[in-house]
């Protein structure tokens, strides 16, 4: 509607380029977070004894010889829970990844193209998005006696990568209608640079977002998929130690050492991508960016003004 | 002349940002009723800021620091703008002023029909009214405006930039409010249809005698359709004075500036590039 | 009207996709679904010919029937509304076990999905509305729910809840001892009490989305053109609440809602493992887990129709409150 009132092209219209986001107290302990839990996935592995040994001390709470306890097969918690975090994060990143692709694909590109290939990429993408994508995961899992960590995750991506491709598709179709990207058409620019140059930057905080959310996405699908018994066989991840820990009736047992550390840090991670995200989308909607305490702490107004000013108006 | 509808004293506006903006610096004024004030400047002068100021509309960072607006009711009786309580203050507004904003296209809810948006306001400020009344009124005011009175059921994105106008214009009369605020109401329309809305705009004002503060940057319309202007720079009123006189003899050196920067006012033709070149 | 059948055409198209997808997944996974099926259904009991026609029409033959007539007598039997016999429930056909567990699936997750959905927008308009207030500090606290998996917290709920101070039963969906099935008090009563627990968890691991969802779309809203109409026109705010500023941010939460349906039948099956409830999501683990997959065949198209039947109502409500989309179409 406002683009159809704007007839003539303004040529000084500046660019709005991406900006880093500030660095605030919600961002900055949520990358802390997903860091640590990173690094632990990263070397804890190479720390800790074999998390697949048996032993027949049995159930065992915490204990200077396994700080974390042992399982009702006396596998140390700690060893599980570092590998588990290390299977967790591959899933997450690898279903990040190709959501990246594939949305940035039917999404930028069909956007950015228009016309028929626009058309059959968002009819794809809409049919995808319609179509329920764990029954379809559960149903193919069972189909599928032995699963490994990447078959997991490959299916996990391709019944979620449309969500993103349609959100990335409506954000490339009005950055393809701003000023500056006709002009740079009018200057005759080849479209491959306008799509890197002009259009791509704009897009990173809402790719970076996307790639968030699928991320928080993938890790909790694999562990509720683990948790019906559907997930990776013969590998760790915070998905399948619950799994065992419910077979083992270690909530009943009250082996909470056992159930506590995956479900926390499955918790802990998504909060923390959650609290990324905030700190993103105050970028890509600048609007909410005012409402925010810290644009608020910028006014020089006192309480008590505000609180008056907020009498009269809305 | 005749008795004044509004007095603004020293009426001053901030940005609490930083740095500060100081928008509106120690403005006074009087409103005669039944004029049509024009309020010139360029953009970024603060002409919107002290429009809102005087409904008490502008939300923070801004801060009214100084100065209050007094209304002065028709069978006498003034309101101080600035001493209303919350529910005083809401039941004033559009009753008494109301306002068509810079930006009229996009003032009108896109959701909701025209009728619901015309009633909310009888159904608001009018309870006793009945409802088929309130389908007439809405009815009559369209058709005061030019548009057709079938265009009730439209939503706005049905209409065309020069009909929403037209609509706002409607509903800002809808109360029969003593003033009329209206910020830039025709700058993104062309030229044809801005004249034809003016040009019932004046008669609705001779009919209904309201009040009228024009705002715009486009001092050739204001010479035309005001009886007063006020010249404003940097937040103050620079030059206030009889449209006529201001024209003959300005006495600002602004106000010359201003005048000159439009070579089809001083007559000779492309003066304004020869004297900048 | 454009707008109508453009919808109507794209759900014609995604329902062809999902038919096909349903086709295509047996006949593409290693192994032998059919010849499974059938060597077990026979340990059971005798199989009629028309059932392992049937059987043969959904998880394809080995025979040497080109591939497009398979796809006609699939179709075919699915027009006949034959979905074969059930492996796990036999001699029960598909048909009469997703007759019998939708409905449980339905109430539960559909009453409890919307409740959620009305709440979460009603707390994020208000949210919204007073930014900054305590109910806006309550949306981190909503959103960390979210972040949890759910499954987890629905066990530790039970746990709790079930097991610790038992206030709520363990699991099923009424109380199977004490009353019988139908339209009688003590029975809903018993489906009532049953499915709290389960609704209760679904309510609070996705209330945050819709909170912050609308919650950010009223703070959008607050700063158009129009909101600033609203309030010099001298409506009560209450009405500019309602009328203006919610009435327009929540066109993107329900779009939003036709897209989580999706995953909200995904979270319906866990939510019945969790509560071993008697839904459709118990039905086609149950398939899973006894290599039944005609059932699951069965069970994953329903799921799919039903999917695309709620979008289908969804995208006729929002035509019906956004104005610009019909034009648009
Ligand atoms: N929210 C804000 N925060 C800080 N400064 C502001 C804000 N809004 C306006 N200003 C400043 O206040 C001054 C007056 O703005 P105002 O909108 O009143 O100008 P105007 O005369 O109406 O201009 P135009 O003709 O372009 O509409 C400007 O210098 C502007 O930069
Ligand atoms: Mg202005």
């Amino acid at each position: 509607m406002a683009a159809a009132d704007t007839v003539t092209v303004n040529l000084a219209v500046p660019r709005r380029r991406p900006t880093l986001p500030p660095m605030t107290g919600k961002l900055a302990t949520g990358l802390i977070i997903a860091g640590l839990i990173t690094l632990f996935g990263l070397i804890g592995p190479l720390l800790v004894q074999d998390p697949a040994k048996i032993d027949d001390i049995g159930l065992t709470p915490p204990s200077a010889d396994h700080l974390l306890g042992t399982t009702q097969t006396g596998q140390d918690v700690l060893a599980q829970l570092a590998y588990a975090t290390r299977g967790s994060l591959i899933v997450g990143a690898v279903v990040g990844l190709l959501t990246l692709i594939l949305s940035g694909f039917f999404g930028i590109v069909g956007a950015y193209a228009g016309g028929w290939l626009d058309e059959a990429f968002s009819l794809f993408t809409n049919v995808v998005l319609v179509i329920p994508g764990l029954p379809v995961v559960i149903v193919i899992s069972a189909y599928v006696a032995e699963r490994s960590l990447l078959l997991v995750a490959l299916v996990l991506a391709i019944t979620s990568w449309a969500g993103s491709a349609r959100v990335l598709r409506g954000s490339t179709l009005s950055l393809r209608s701003r000023d500056y990207v006709l002009a740079s058409r009018v200057a005759g620019e080849r479209r491959w640079r306008i799509l890197l140059v002009e259009i791509l930057p704009n897009l990173i905080p809402l790719l970076a977002s996307q790639v968030v959310f699928a991320v928080i996405f993938a890790i909790l699908g694999e562990a509720g998929l683990s948790y019906l018994g559907l997930g990776a066989t013969e590998s760790f991840t915070w998905g399948t130690m619950l799994y065992y820990a419910q077979n083992g009736l270690a909530l009943r047992l009250g082996a909470w050492w056992w159930f506590v550390p995956p479900g926390l840090m499955l918790a802990l991670f998504g909060a923390a991508l959650s609290l990324i995200n905030f700190s993103i989308d105050e970028i890509i909607n600048p609007k909410l960016r005012n409402q925010t305490r810290g644009a608020r702490r910028g006014w020089r107004m006192s309480r008590e003004q505000i609180r008056r000013a907020k009498e009269s108006t809305l | 002349m005749s008795e004044p509808v509004l007095t603004i004293e020293n009426l001053s506006v901030d940005y609490l940002v930083d740095p500060v903006v100081h928008a509106v610096r120690d403005v006074s004024l009087t409103l005669r009723r039944g004029e049509v004030l024009g309020l010139a400047g360029e953009s970024g002068c603060g002409k919107s800021t002290l429009a809102y100021a005087i409904v008490r509309l502008l939300k923070p960072p801004a801060m009214i620091t100084s100065g209050r607006a007094v209304f002065h009711a028709r069978g006498g009786g003034d309101i101080d703008w600035g001493d209303l309580g919350p529910e005083d203050l809401r039941a004033a507004r559009w009753d008494k002023i109301s306002m068509v904003f810079q930006g009229a296209m996009n003032s009108l809810n896109p959701v909701i029909s025209i009728r619901d948006q015309f009633e909310d306001i009888f159904t608001t400020h009018r309870p006793a009214m009945s409802r088929r009344d309130r389908r007439l009124r809405c009815g009559d005011l369209l058709e005061s405006v030019g548009v057709d009175r079938g265009r009730l059921t439209s939503y706005p994105h049905e209409l065309s930039g020069g009909m929403r106008q037209r609509v706002m214009i409607a509903m800002a009369m809808a109360l029969e409010p003593q003033i009329m605020i209206m910020d830039e109401p025709t700058t993104a329309l062309d030229v044809v249809v801005q004249r034809e809305i003016l040009r019932e705009l004046t008669r609705l004002r001779d009919e209904h005698g309201f009040a009228v503060v024009f705002i715009t940057h486009d001092l050739p319309l204001l010479l035309e359709i005001s009886d007063r202007i006020a010249v404003m720079r940097d937040g103050a009123i620079a030059e206030l004075g009889d449209a006529y006189q201001l024209y003959t003899q300005p006495r600002h050196d602004y106000t010359k500036q201003l005048l000159a920067s439009f070579p089809s006012l001083t007559g000779d033709r492309g003066s304004f590039l020869r004297e900048s070149a | 009207m454009r707008y109508l059948s453009r919808k109507l055409g794209f759900y014609l198209v995604a329902l062809w996709a999902a038919l096909t997808l349903n086709f295509l997944i047996p006949r593409m996974m290693p192994g032998d679904p059919v010849e499974i099926m059938l060597a077990k259904l026979g340990q059971k009991g005798p199989v009629t010919p028309e059932s392992r026609e049937a059987i043969e029409a959904m998880l394809g033959t080995d025979s040497s029937r080109p591939l497009w007539a398979q796809y006609g007598d699939y179709l075919a039997g699915l027009a006949n509304g034959d979905l074969g016999v059930s492996l796990v429930f036999f001699p029960a056909p598909v048909s009469s076990i997703i007759a019998q567990t939708l409905p449980w699936t339905i109430g539960l997750i559909g009453l409890a999905t919307i409740i959620s959905f009305l709440t979460g927008v009603g707390l994020g308009t208000l949210a919204g509305w007073k930014r900054g207030s305590w109910m806006d500090n309550l949306i981190p606290v909503t959103t960390m729910f979210q972040s949890v998996p759910y499954f987890w917290l629905a066990l530790i709920l039970l746990f709790l809840l079930g097991s610790v101070w038992p206030v709520f039963p363990l699991n099923g969906g009424y109380d199977v001892y004490n009353v019988t099935p139908g339209w009688n008090g003590p029975f809903l009563a018993s489906v009532v009490y049953y499915g709290t627990l389960p609704a209760l968890t679904i309510i609070l691991s996705s209330i945050g989305g819709w909170m912050l969802g609308m919650r950010n779309m009223m703070v959008s809203t607050l700063s158009d053109d129009y909101m600033v109409t609203a309030e010099a026109k001298g409506l009560r705010s209450r009405r500019i609440m309602m009328r203006y500023a919610a009435r327009n941010a929540v066109l993107p939460s329900i779009s939003g809602f036709a897209i989580s349906l999706g995953f909200v039948v995904a979270g319906s099956i866990i939510t019945e493992a969790v509560f071993s409830y008697p839904g459709i999501g118990s039905a086609l683990l149950q398939a899973v887990g006894g290599n039944d997959y005609a059932l699951m065949q069965g069970i994953l198209l329903i799921i799919t129709l039903s999917v695309l039947g709620a979008n289908l109502l969804v995208d006729l409500l929002y035509s019906v409150i956004d104005p610009r989309i019909r034009a648009r179409g």
